[in-house]
């Protein structure tokens, strides 16, 4: 009985383990013949994994270490007098080594410069202090080149253990009303602060900068609000990345958010309502749908400006296809009846577009791709909504008279609401930033006519090497899109609940 | 509307109409059909440029620019597949596509895990505790919605070139987990506030500790949400070009969509490698997503929709 279940408890690990197994040596037979074509081999996986690895034990490695810190700075109190002493001491030693390290990142990241004085140097000995010890281990012989930070880490964080154990058993345990929340929220608190935060400040200093290529970056650059009043003169009035300028590529992003919105949420919302109700073939019908939702944006903008090429790509066949019959149809049938004419009009009129080169389609084709990529999860957003609302509240409209368009006008739109007001808040801002499409379809141009803020903003930044004027240009943009949020949520009045 | 139903027409041809155009209850055929042409059209709008795709990948190379729009080429071939995955001899050029596939994959799993990891913690707290700094806390990971991914590019690039992180993943991995982490806090608690409180406050009569409450109620419970969440960053990062762009410049470092550009810039375009690598990379991404999506659709909608 007990052999059984144990049998019973391993045969589904057993098997998968046999069926990867079996994969890997049917693969690996299959892709023998063909090996040396291939770059990949275990030496780069090994060090990828080495690498990947050694930056995640650092990572919670540290967060673990800083969490027992502020444990013991809610939770434990010191027993005596010259405990008490003790421990605030070492408390405070470790505090300032942190700021120091700290101090040292911020520096060697270029976000200001401590100088080459006896400050500058005491407030980088930390780190000075770690280069000694890995350069001693290396000459010691304990440990590699490779190694040496790993080993110089861990004895560093013994080092720091061993402090801990000591306040740990030099003091009693007490209560702490938010501790809990504090220690939980920390390790995110640390990310963000290292992600968002600092790269934001840089930012701004990078505002009132002049740096540029030519100050080979953040080296040689120079600081101060003239440098920040130039820059805002030259996003004002000059150019923004090559020809266009700033007011004009701000009214297209508008233009460029609007439209897509609008299509969006209406296309989304058509879908919607059709696939909302009991029907054959629904199942097939939304996983078809949400089909360029599934491809990956990137494969999807390639494969969209293939479609926009003049002579192969679909359109621009399906127009010409169109246009042939158009022309046979006004010499035959139509004339027959007396319209030839309309459809010699038409198409005179409809026709092969030149996508890349006439500004106008090429910023007719980026819609279009955006469009197409983006109803399916507006659909899936607003159907997800549909389906939450009960569906007595039509029976009882239906009793009362209402018509179909009465229902959806006064029932569906405000249910709706809580699940509409983010999603095309949100939607707004996605799509004011999002210039991966443009990008990737026309590159901006013909002559950045169909550049948006954002992709002139990364040519800036990427291909004309302005950086300072970038920052200023980024800080901008903010401010544009936190104003318009603060504005529509004052509207609105959404998004309240979320963060109650 | 009674009146209408009840009365029965005697011709059989208005009789035919009346049933095909009006019903009582439910929808009419007429209607049926409408919706179900409109959603074919739809499909077909949705799913015919995708098709493309694998009809590129499967022409041979001598009729790549064509106007025909079958969806299955003439002469068929798998030519492309074998040069996409192993290289051609007789070019002297050896694949990229199984390195471009591990540095992705490697990148964007262990962004996600961080930001799992991190994330679950934290948004237990903003859905369980109060303490000062909670709302604005929340405001702000929100307002990180609003920044332009390009927006913190810049500063990023040069921490990350400062850092001597150019052409390592690991500097790739900090510039993904910026967008990552505050996306995740805020889904996972969306998904935190609709567990019920009352399942944590019993076991703590019990006698357990918060600790235990969380990793043996909470985590659990989530499982779904977690995956969810980690679903959702690796999707992030899975497909991302411009950010690439600028950490990764060295061919050895790239990602797949960095890869497979390189077929477009390419001297001479080979649309159809970029088409069977493209096919090869949606593939497996298109099932896991069409086959989660139920599940993507739910979590979504979780920090929007309470009660």
């Amino acid at each position: 009985m007990e052999n059984e279940n144990t049998f019973r408890r391993y045969l589904p690990t057993v098997l998968w383990i046999a069926a990867l197994t079996a994969v890997y040596f049917t693969l690996n037979t299959l892709i023998s013949p063909y090996a040396d074509g291939i770059t990949l081999n275990g030496k780069i996986v090994s060090e990828h994994v080495k690498e990947l690895g050694g930056f995640l034990l650092g990572i919670f490695g540290s967060i673990a270490l800083i969490e027992i810190y502020i444990y013991q700075m809610f939770f434990r109190t010191p027993k005596d007098l010259v405990s008490k002493i003790v421990t605030r001491t070492l408390q405070v030693i470790v505090a300032i080594a942190m700021v120091m390290v700290i101090a040292t990142f911020l520096e060697t990241t270029d976000l200001f410069r401590m100088g080459d004085n006896p400050i500058g140097n005491f407030f980088r000995s930390p780190i000075t202090g770690f280069t000694n010890l890995k350069d001693t281990l290396i000459s010691s012989g304990i440990a590699t080149k490779d190694s040496a930070t790993a080993v110089a880490g861990v004895f560093v964080s013994l080092l720091l253990l061993v402090v801990f154990a000591f306040i740990h058993f030099t003091s009693v345990p007490r209560n702490s009303r938010y501790g809990l929340a504090y220690l939980l929220i920390l390790p995110a608190f640390l990310g963000v602060l290292f992600l968002i935060i600092y790269p934001f400040l840089f930012e701004i200093k990078l505002a009132f900068s002049n740096a540029s290529l030519g100050t080979q970056a953040t080296k040689n650059a120079q600081y101060g609000l003239q440098y920040g009043w130039a820059n805002l003169v030259a996003l004002f009035t000059g150019s923004v990345a090559k020809d266009a300028k700033f007011f004009e590529v701000l009214w297209r992003t508008i233009l460029w958010t609007v439209i897509n919105v609008t299509f969006h949420v209406a296309g989304g919302m058509g879908l919607a309502i059709l696939l909302h109700r009991p029907m054959k073939l629904q199942g097939v019908y939304r996983t078809l749908l949400i089909f360029p939702w599934a491809i990956p944006a990137t494969i999807a903008a390639m494969a969209l400006r293939n479609e926009f090429d003049s002579r192969y790509g679909l359109f621009n066949i399906l127009l010409g296809n169109l246009n042939t019959w158009l022309t046979n149809v006004s010499h035959g049938t139509a004339s027959i009846i007396g319209i030839g004419n309309m459809f010699a009009w038409l198409a005179a009129h409809i026709g092969p577009v030149s996508w890349k080169q006439d500004p106008f389609w090429a910023f007719v084709s980026i819609l279009i791709s955006n469009i197409w990529l983006g109803i399916p999860f507006m659909s899936v957003i607003i159907l997800g909504g549909l389906q939450s609302i009960s569906q007595e509240y039509y029976e009882a409209a239906e009793i009362d008279g209402a018509s179909k368009w009465q229902q959806f006008r006064n029932i569906t739109i405000p249910l709706l609401r809580p699940v509409l007001t983010p999603a095309i808040v949100l939607g707004v801002v996605w799509t004011f930033n999002k210039f991966d499409i443009i990008y990737l379809i026309t590159q901006g141009g013909p002559q950045e006519k169909t550049d948006i803020l954002v992709s002139s903003m990364y040519k800036a930044a990427f291909s004309f090497y302005r950086y300072g004027f970038t920052a200023m240009f980024a800080l901008v943009i903010f401010a544009i899109l936190f104003l318009f949020t603060i504005f529509y949520l004052r509207i609105t009045g959404g998004l309240k609940s979320a963060t109650e | 509307m009674t009146t209408l139903s009840t009365q029965k027409p005697s011709n059989p041809i208005s009789r035919f109409f009346r049933w095909f155009f009006y019903r009582s209850r439910g929808d009419s055929p007429f209607k049926t059909i409408l919706i179900h042409a409109a959603l074919i059209i739809a499909c077909v709008i949705a799913v015919y440029p995708v098709l493309r795709v694998v009809t590129i990948s499967l022409r041979p190379n001598d009729t790549l620019l064509t106007t025909d729009l079958r969806i299955i080429p003439e002469n068929a071939t798998l030519d492309n597949y074998k040069e996409v995955l192993f290289g051609s001899p007789e070019k002297n050029r050896k694949s990229d596509f199984f390195l471009w596939i591990w540095n992705s994959i490697s990148i964007v799993a262990v962004t996600s895990v961080i930001s799992v990891i991190l994330a679950s913690i934290s948004a237990y707290a903003f859905s369980r505790f109060k303490f000062p700094g909670r709302s604005a806390g929340l405001v702000f990971l929100l307002t990180t919605q609003m920044i332009p991914a390009g927006m913190l590019l810049l500063p990023l690039f040069i921490m990350i070139a400062k850092l001597k992180m150019i052409n390592t993943p690991l500097g790739l991995l900090i510039a993904y987990a910026v967008t990552a982490v505050p996306l995740t806090i805020w889904t996972l608690k969306g998904y935190y506030d609709t567990i019920p409180v009352d399942l944590e406050e019993a076991a703590l009569i019990d006698g357990a500790n918060r600790f235990t409450v969380f990793t043996n109620i909470i985590l659990p419970l989530s499982t779904p949400a977690l995956a969810i969440a980690f679903l959702f960053s690796f999707m992030g990062g899975w497909s991302e070009y411009l950010v690439a762009r600028v950490v990764l410049q060295k061919n050895e470092s790239f990602t797949w969509p960095l890869g497979i550009f390189t077929y477009a810039q390419q001297f001479t375009v080979s649309w159809g490698q970029f088409a069977a690598a493209s096919v090869l990379i949606a593939i497996p991404v298109m099932a896991l997503f069409l086959y989660s999506s139920k599940w993507l659709i739910s979590g979504l909608t979780l920090g929007s929709v309470k009660g």
